[in-house]
């Protein structure tokens, strides 16, 4: 049998590859920092914008931290704001040490981010400065005097894609594709179902979840599988599911920001977050004094903080102007208050028969 | 209850593809002693050097010899760690691992920043029209290319016998004149390779971008499978059937009314309860090769 020959210098190497790979571990989770200077200075009044911190736990490209950084952004280009954030906080206590290091060395007027994966975490750095206000994305409520939540309430326009879907489909199934079963997706999913019984009673909805954020080729499998088992129509929670759509030349719905260029045949509308109004809410506490509010309403539709893309009339197929017209209605409803989109967060079965909805 | 069985053998193959690439090419490095934990890391950087060459160049087949490159890099990297400097395997493994997926984060990140790009040309599948035939080249090529070879190559010729000899008793080939290091190095690259392939399979065929995390995990299926497999082609591939078969079952089973009631949880994890199953049935008694996880020192 071989042996295993150490010299003392391997031990050291070791130890210096050790040392390596943990500098390399705390680089993976620092993940990055950006600063913006606002763009704003032009017509100033000399008066000292409020700088907002972005906190986020996932790297930006992942939709829902990128939703609250682009409606970031956009307040710097509109001269409200000075924004620096970083990204891919990924655990709690580095979460927690971040948001004390930032409130303490760079005295931020607030902070935003998601508090998802760190709920403790954030709450308690909200209570250790109290002067500044929290927000942040989060299943659970504010805690006074200064940690306020939001959340992507996207049950508006998911209701209306549902309706456009339901109308489109031939075969009467209709595929979704989700992360997770957790409160956030499921009720969009449900919305989805929902509006889709409106348009057609007698369809019934197939959902997957590929369990992760982030598995395009997961998703795309989940996607061919429905197509198989006669779904038509497909609802694209998650990337990869256009692709699949686009290969077997068939309607779907995108999610987050307007997916239409990808697939400009087959994208119909997509599902819009725009935290822009939350971020307004918040840039007025920064600029006041802290509070503790529950911001989710920011993102309805009715307050401009969700919406459906233009619909697409030129995919494969086409869309019923009698559909369009349907959908268009219901937004008008939806936005002068007469209808309000039922939320349900409890996790949708894999096959659901719209009509015992 | 209705199973597409056709789809069924088609998502089969296409999800199993990555994992025979990678699968073999953890084998080949693995069967000189050396582990390569940096496999999970090598899949991302093909995907994403694939990737970004493709949508330069617009062709994807730059893409694909640029993976293939940087595959070989990885390899020598891992190489260099484990082989030159004789640093533990586990270690340097997690560290080429982290680092490569820092790496193309980072690029992703400078190039990129909050765009969606899509390739123009990507690989597309042979035969659209054919059950289960619908499949793209490079899944024809893993099944019935790569694997008979690397079979051959391992059983029938002097290269695949000095990779064993390196990895069962490396003294002894060195005796017998057979350069440890230099068959390290080359099993690296070569695996290093097979990897990188892996992983441009997914951007440069099945989806034509690039998205983070987009191995998910592939990598290490790839190194429960050549344990499976008892470090021999053949199970490799049918552990990687296995894997992606069930995969493709639950994915259809989920969405029938009948199976509708089971907690998604559990049919998610079915490929990977399949997989620990066969081990349990298949992989005890497992011999190690004998110099596994050992660097090599004269005198």
């Amino acid at each position: 049998m071989a042996q295993i020959r150490r010299t003392s210098s391997g031990h050291h190497r070791l130890a210096a590859l050790a040392g390596t790979a943990a500098l390399l571990l705390a680089a993976a989770c620092g993940g990055e920092t950006g600063e913006e200077p606002s763009g704003g200075g032009g017509g100033g009044g000399g008066e000292e914008l409020p700088l907002i911190y972005g906190v986020f736990a996932t790297p930006l490209e992942e939709p829902w931290d990128g939703a609250i950084h682009s409606a970031l952004q956009s307040a710097v280009e509109d001269g409200q704001i000075e924004y620096k954030h970083i990204d891919n906080v990924s655990t709690s206590d580095a979460m927690e040490r971040t948001l004390r290091d930032i409130a303490t060395n760079e005295q931020p007027d607030a902070i935003m981010g998601d508090a998802f994966a760190a709920e403790e975490a954030v709450r308690k750095a909200a209570a250790e400065f109290p002067d500044i206000p929290f927000a942040f994305g989060s299943g659970e409520k504010p805690v006074d005097p200064n940690m306020s939540v939001f959340d992507n309430w996207l049950q508006d326009p998911a209701y209306l894609a549902g309706m456009l879907c339901g109308g489109l489909t031939k075969s009467n199934i209709i595929g979704v594709v989700g992360a997770m079963p957790i409160p956030e997706v499921n009720r969009i999913v449900n919305a989805f179902v929902l509006g889709v019984k409106e348009t057609n009673p007698d369809a019934t909805v197939k959902v997957s979840f590929i369990n992760t954020f982030f598995d395009p080729a997961a998703a795309k499998q989940a996607a061919q599988a429905q197509i198989s088992a006669g779904a038509d129509v497909l609802f694209a929670e998650r990337d990869g599911v256009i692709s699949a759509a686009e290969e077997a030349n068939l309607p779907v719905v995108g999610m987050m920001v307007d997916q239409k260029e990808e697939a400009p045949k087959n994208v119909v509308t997509s599902l819009l977050w725009n935290v822009r109004p939350t971020v307004d809410a918040v840039t007025e506490q920064a600029t006041g004094k802290p509070a503790s509010e529950d911001l989710g309403t920011y993102s309805f539709m009715k307050e401009g903080g969700s919406d459906i893309a233009p619909i697409n009339t030129d995919i494969v197929g086409g869309v019923p102007d009698d559909l369009v017209r349907q959908v268009e209605d219901k937004k008008q409803e939806i936005l002068d208050g007469s209808f309000t989109t039922p939320v349900d967060e409890s996790a949708p079965k894999g096959s659901i028969d719209v009509s015992q909805q | 209850m209705s199973i597409n069985v056709l789809a069924l053998l088609s998502a089969m193959l296409t999800i199993a593809t990555p994992l025979v690439w990678a699968g073999i090419g953890e084998l080949i490095v693995e069967k000189t002693g050396v582990l390569n934990l940096g496999i999970e890391g090598t899949m991302y950087l093909g995907a994403f050097i694939g990737f970004l060459v493709a949508l330069r160049s617009g062709s994807p087949w730059l893409g694909l010899i640029a993976a293939i490159g940087g595959g070989v890099v990885a390899g020598l990297l891992m190489g260099l760690l484990t082989v030159t400097l004789g640093l533990n395997q586990h270690v340097s493994g997690l560290g080429v691992t982290l680092l490569l997926i820092a790496a193309c984060e980072f690029a992703f990140r400078l190039l990129y920043t909050g765009a969606r790009p899509t390739l123009e040309d990507k690989f597309q599948v042979l035969l659209p029209d054919v059950p289960v035939l619908d499949q793209h080249w490079l899944t024809y090529v893993a099944f019935l290319v790569l694997a008979p070879a690397a079979w051959w190559v391992l059983r029938a010729t002097g290269m695949g016998y000095r990779l064993q000899a390196v990895g069962e008793n490396f003294e002894a080939a060195d005796v017998a004149g057979i350069s440890v290091t230099a068959t390290r190095y080359v099993a690296l690259m070569v695996g290093g390779a097979l990897m990188a392939i892996g992983g441009a399979f997914l951007t440069l065929a099945v989806l034509g971008n690039f998205t983070l995390d987009i191995i998910n995990g592939r990598g290490w299926v790839c190194i429960a499978l050549v344990i499976f497999a008892k470090w021999r082609v053949w199970p490799v591939v049918l552990g990687a059937l296995i894997f992606a078969g069930t995969d493709a079952l639950q994915l259809q089973l989920a969405i029938t009314k009948t199976f509708s009631d089971i907690p998604r949880e559990l049919m998610l994890a079915l490929p990977y309860l399949a997989v620990i199953a066969a081990l349990a049935v298949w992989g005890r008694k497992v011999h190690y090769p004998a110099s596994y996880l050992q660097a090599y020192r004269r005198g």
